[in-house]
């Protein structure tokens, strides 16, 4: 058990710091809902917000790389994903595509580097 | 897989309902996305340290990928407790709009609030995206049932790309291990990038992705609250503008 989960206080951790703060916000909507319009300028201000901060996030790990990914150079990490935006966009939005012509970037670069 | 029409007597079984709810992960296309960025998941947690059951608990407990993301990058670069439970409910706050968006797609008269707890728990941009696909097309009685079999496929579906994501990243060369490390960001600019639907969207994260690495320059503990908060109600702001020269 402590190996699979680690210990109790990292489980704590998970539940102080990921599910309370996360899941508070599903229960409220289920509280409160109904009374809220959802083409409020509230709620298009919260949608900008939350956009933003996913945005900050994927900057982060392109910026800040975790783990293995700290390896690839930084010009190839934000060429990577330039390039799948720009496949997404050709592509008619399609994920599938933007996220294969980044990935073979990425690993097409590595390759070369070396 | 198409469903069956909507006065079929298939739909008198709450069990085919969730049935059917279990099938449908098979048909989107987000079903992939998601396996990739919670593959990516897997991996990002096994290069900072976390242990798979953990990781596989806050898939289960938390059940949104941003959140598990900063929730998993903040305390893996030694944030507090309380920095991390910041970042994580400012960025769940998404969640409030969609569930009170969702949830009277599926109430009838007699619902009760706590039959809603489990749906309301599994809504996330996913099963928001396809409740509004496909709830039209299941009789109002069984949509619960139906949510909660989509629901729990989604989330066996991401603990499965969890399990090989971690296990990718202990045991793939360095190239490989960064190749699923970077499907996280991949996956999540264009998923973002397809859901935006206004101008204030738009420019919220383009300018959210540029301020990042400006204020992650002042080590505030909280820069990705900062320069989410602030981007985003420029962003706001543009829209606002943009609206009022119109009127």
């Amino acid at each position: 058990m402590s190996d699979f989960i680690g210990d109790w206080h990292a489980l704590l951790v998970l539940v102080l710091a990921g599910f309370l703060p996360n899941e508070i916000w599903r229960m409220l909507g289920l509280w409160l809902g109904g009374g809220v319009d959802e083409g409020s300028e509230l709620l298009i201000w919260v949608r900008a917000v939350a956009t933003a901060i996913l945005a900050g996030v994927i900057a982060q790990i392109l910026v800040l790389p975790p783990g293995a990914l700290a390896s690839v150079p930084g010009i190839l990490r934000y060429g990577a994903v330039a390039v799948g935006l720009v496949a997404f966009v050709a592509a008619k939005r399609s994920i599938l595509v933007g996220v294969v012509c980044g990935e073979l970037v990425m690993l097409a670069g590595q390759l070369w580097w070396r | 897989m198409p469903l069956p029409p909507l006065e079929s007597p298939i739909w008198q079984s709450s069990v085919r309902a969730y049935a059917f709810g279990l099938r449908a992960v098979g048909s989107t296309v987000l079903t992939l996305v998601l396996f990739a960025t919670y593959l990516g998941i897997g991996a990002l947690a096994h290069d900072t340290h976390f242990s798979l059951g953990w990781v596989l608990t806050s898939t289960l407990l938390v059940w949104a990928g941003p959140a598990q993301i900063i929730l998993i990058s903040s305390l893996g670069s030694g944030a507090t407790v309380v920095q991390a439970a910041i970042a994580v409910t400012v960025s769940a706050i998404r969640l409030f709009p969609m569930v009170v968006a969702v949830l009277p797609m599926m109430r009838t008269p007699t619902t009760r609030l706590r039959q809603l707890v489990l749906p309301a728990h599994f809504i996330a941009v996913t099963l928001w995206v396809e409740c509004f696909r496909l709830l039209p097309h299941v009789p109002r009685e069984n949509r619960i049932a139906f949510t909660v079999g989509l629901g729990t496929g989604l989330v066996s579906v991401c603990l499965i790309a969890n399990i090989v994501g971690y296990g990718l990243a202990a045991n793939l060369p360095q190239l490989f291990g960064a190749a699923i490390l970077l499907l996280t960001p991949l996956a999540f600019l264009l998923s973002t990038a397809r859901n935006c639907r206004e101008l204030a969207d738009i420019v919220a994260l383009g300018l959210g992705l540029a301020l990042f690495p400006l204020v992650a320059t002042l080590h505030t503990g909280v820069d990705i609250l900062i320069s989410g908060v602030s981007a985003g109600t420029i962003a706001y702001g543009v829209h606002w503008l943009r609206r009022r020269r119109r009127a």
